[in-house]
């Protein structure tokens, strides 16, 4: 046990050390986020009060959080492939530990790194003038913490079934620009069509979403209760199908 | 400690153990056993079976039939202790670049639950051995190709493992390089004890490193033994004669009484015989009566390349030729 727990953790450090290494992929990943707040927060910022939304930034704030930990998560999971393609994956999984503790190694340590880019996102967030408190903050930090374990899960069990980085633009596009747009991140579903608003609440990330601008803000469309319980299903879902998948890679 | 019965431990026992892919039998009932502490060749061209051999050994694929035991252990039923048991340098480089030498090995340490307070100990006792000892904080993208491969050696034997596999270790690097990489896998053999298992199709590098050898081609063992037991098994000298000999040139020559062999391929007639120097001049008398043009003439020993073209008829080089093969070559170096 003992032995799984230091595989676990030296697996998750292996994740932090390439994050720090790694300082365009952490500007390069901020730089989107960034973007949306300054711009699209900023102008939308006097047309969405007259629709009767109240304030944009405070809105979107907790939204774009929500992307960047999607994002970062996705890609950290992802990022299996790569290890697959440049051979490091084999020296895993030859060595005497599971193959769950490499997948929990994986998850955790991907899970941080996102949970850190969310960290600075909502650094820049409030820089940049969106009202937004800050109650429990280890709730908070526990609630991103799931929702990264939760995508970072779905990345890996998508890298398991790949072969090769080809795949990653159709993930990209087809995968994670609809979750993020249905999730309510950047506008309020509640008042959307049925179509967009019934497969929104198909979409954890609502779920994240609405959990974040909760704690955030105070307020949701979806209760703080129900955010938490969906993402905990799903999370475990996508640990499973991970874990599932990641097993039936032979080498 | 383990019980022998009377004969030397053994590393390595396989039991007509295969390994099938759609129908192709890409390892075939192969049924060896290895000594404990010998540098062991599995030797062959490529797509021989030997890395998918090597693959059920170190419990990475499983066998579609038969079994076999690494250190002692069953490699289905207790592939954890045959893991603990091993180290490995797979063929294609499995080092995380962005990392630094020093944290690949801590991180294989952890994973194979080496004591905290040995870790330091050994890591620097083994990267000496493999002379990276100066470039334990540079990362491993900006490593050669070369040292690639030593700090995975070493990385190998970090938890210090019964039996290395090493698979291909010199494939990819130049001859230099090469040379030294055979001059560690010796100087651990000697001063660690470990049993090697190495993979490769550079015939002669094997000669000069491996104790004891098996041939494989298309799934089998086709030869088994020392070095010099192959190639004394064949027997004389070899006598090879470039010329634009015809085939019935061929079938004359063989059917001479002193004449053990005769191979043709790419020009060349081997000719294997005994006392070899006093046979040139006969050849060659013959020759001539039968209006053949000689180009050159040289006198061997027999080699292991010898050996594999007794055995099949052909050498490892027109393997090496295949198209596919070159394919994978190319990509090979493309990752680097």
């Amino acid at each position: 046990m003992n032995r799984e727990i230091e595989g676990i953790y030296i697996l998750w450090k292996r994740e932090l050390l390439r994050f720090y290494r790694s300082k365009s992929r952490i500007i390069g990943s901020l730089g989107m986020p960034f973007f949306f707040l300054a711009i699209l927060g900023t102008g939308l910022n006097n047309v969405f009060p007259m629709a009767g939304g109240g304030n944009y930034m405070q809105f979107i704030a907790p939204g774009i959080i929500g992307m960047v930990l999607m994002f970062g998560s996705i890609f950290s999971g992802v990022i299996v492939i790569m290890d697959r393609q440049f051979g490091f994956l084999k020296e895993t999984l030859v060595a005497p530990i599971s193959r769950l503790s490499i997948v929990l190694g994986k998850a955790f340590g991907g899970a941080t790194t996102a949970v850190l880019q969310g960290v600075l996102i909502m650094l820049i967030a409030l820089l940049l003038g969106a009202q937004i408190q800050f109650g429990n903050i280890l709730l908070l930090l526990f609630f991103m913490l799931l929702i990264s374990v939760m995508f970072v899960s779905l990345g890996i069990a998508i890298a398991s079934m790949l072969e090769d980085m080809h795949g990653f633009q159709l993930i990209s596009n087809f995968l994670i620009m609809p979750l993020f747009f249905l999730s309510g991140a950047l506008f309020p579903l509640s008042s959307a069509p049925w179509p967009l608003s019934t497969a929104s609440m198909l979409d954890p990330l609502t779920y994240g979403v609405n959990g974040l601008r909760f704690l955030l803000t105070g307020q949701s469309d979806i209760a703080f209760g129900t955010c938490l319980a969906v993402i905990g299903i799903f999370t475990a879902v996508f640990i499973g199908l991970a874990i599932f998948l990641f097993n039936r890679i032979e080498d | 400690m383990k019980l022998s019965s009377g004969t030397a431990a053994k590393a390595i026992e396989t039991n007509a153990l295969s390994k099938h892919y759609n129908g192709l039998k890409a390892v075939d009932a192969i049924s060896l056993s290895i000594d404990e502490g010998t540098i062991f060749g599995l030797l062959g061209p490529n797509g021989a079976g030997k890395t998918t051999l090597i693959s059920m050994l170190v419990t990475m694929r499983k066998p579609t039939s038969g079994s076999a035991k690494v250190n002692g252990f069953d490699i289905t039923r207790q592939a954890d202790s045959v893991r603990k048991s091993i180290g490995i340098v797979f063929q294609d480089p499995s080092l995380d670049d962005e990392l630094t030498a020093m944290e690949n090995l801590e991180l294989h340490a952890a994973l194979y639950n080496v004591p905290r307070q040995e870790r330091k100990e050994r890591i620097e006792e083994l990267v000496k051995l493999v002379g990276l000892e100066k470039h334990l904080k540079m990362q491993v993208k900006k490593f050669s190709g070369g040292m690639k491969r030593r700090l995975e050696i070493a990385r190998g034997l970090v938890h210090h493992p019964k039996i290395l596999f090493l698979d291909e270790p010199t494939i990819g690097l130049d001859p230099q390089t090469r040379a030294g990489i055979w001059d560690y896998i010796k100087k651990l053999n000697e001063s660690e004890g470990i049993t090697i298992i190495l993979t490769t199709h550079y015939m002669d590098e094997a000669d000069k490193v491996c104790q004891k050898a098996a041939i494989i081609d298309s799934g089998k063992i086709i030869a088994m033994g020392s070095p010099e037991e192959l190639k004394n098994g064949l027997g004389g000298d070899i006598i090879s004669i470039k010329c634009d000999a015809h085939e019935g040139c061929r079938e004359k020559l063989a059917g001479l009484s002193w004449v053990k062999a005769v191979l043709k391929h790419d020009g060349i007639l081997n000719v294997r015989v005994e006392k070899g120097e006093e046979k040139i001049p006969k050849l060659l008398a013959l020759m001539e009566k039968n209006g053949v043009n000689v180009e050159s003439v040289s006198l061997r020993k027999p080699s292991l390349d010898d050996v594999f073209l007794h055995f099949t008829g052909r050498t490892i080089r027109e393997d090496e030729a295949k198209p596919a093969d070159a394919m994978r070559l190319r990509r090979k170096f493309m990752r680097r």
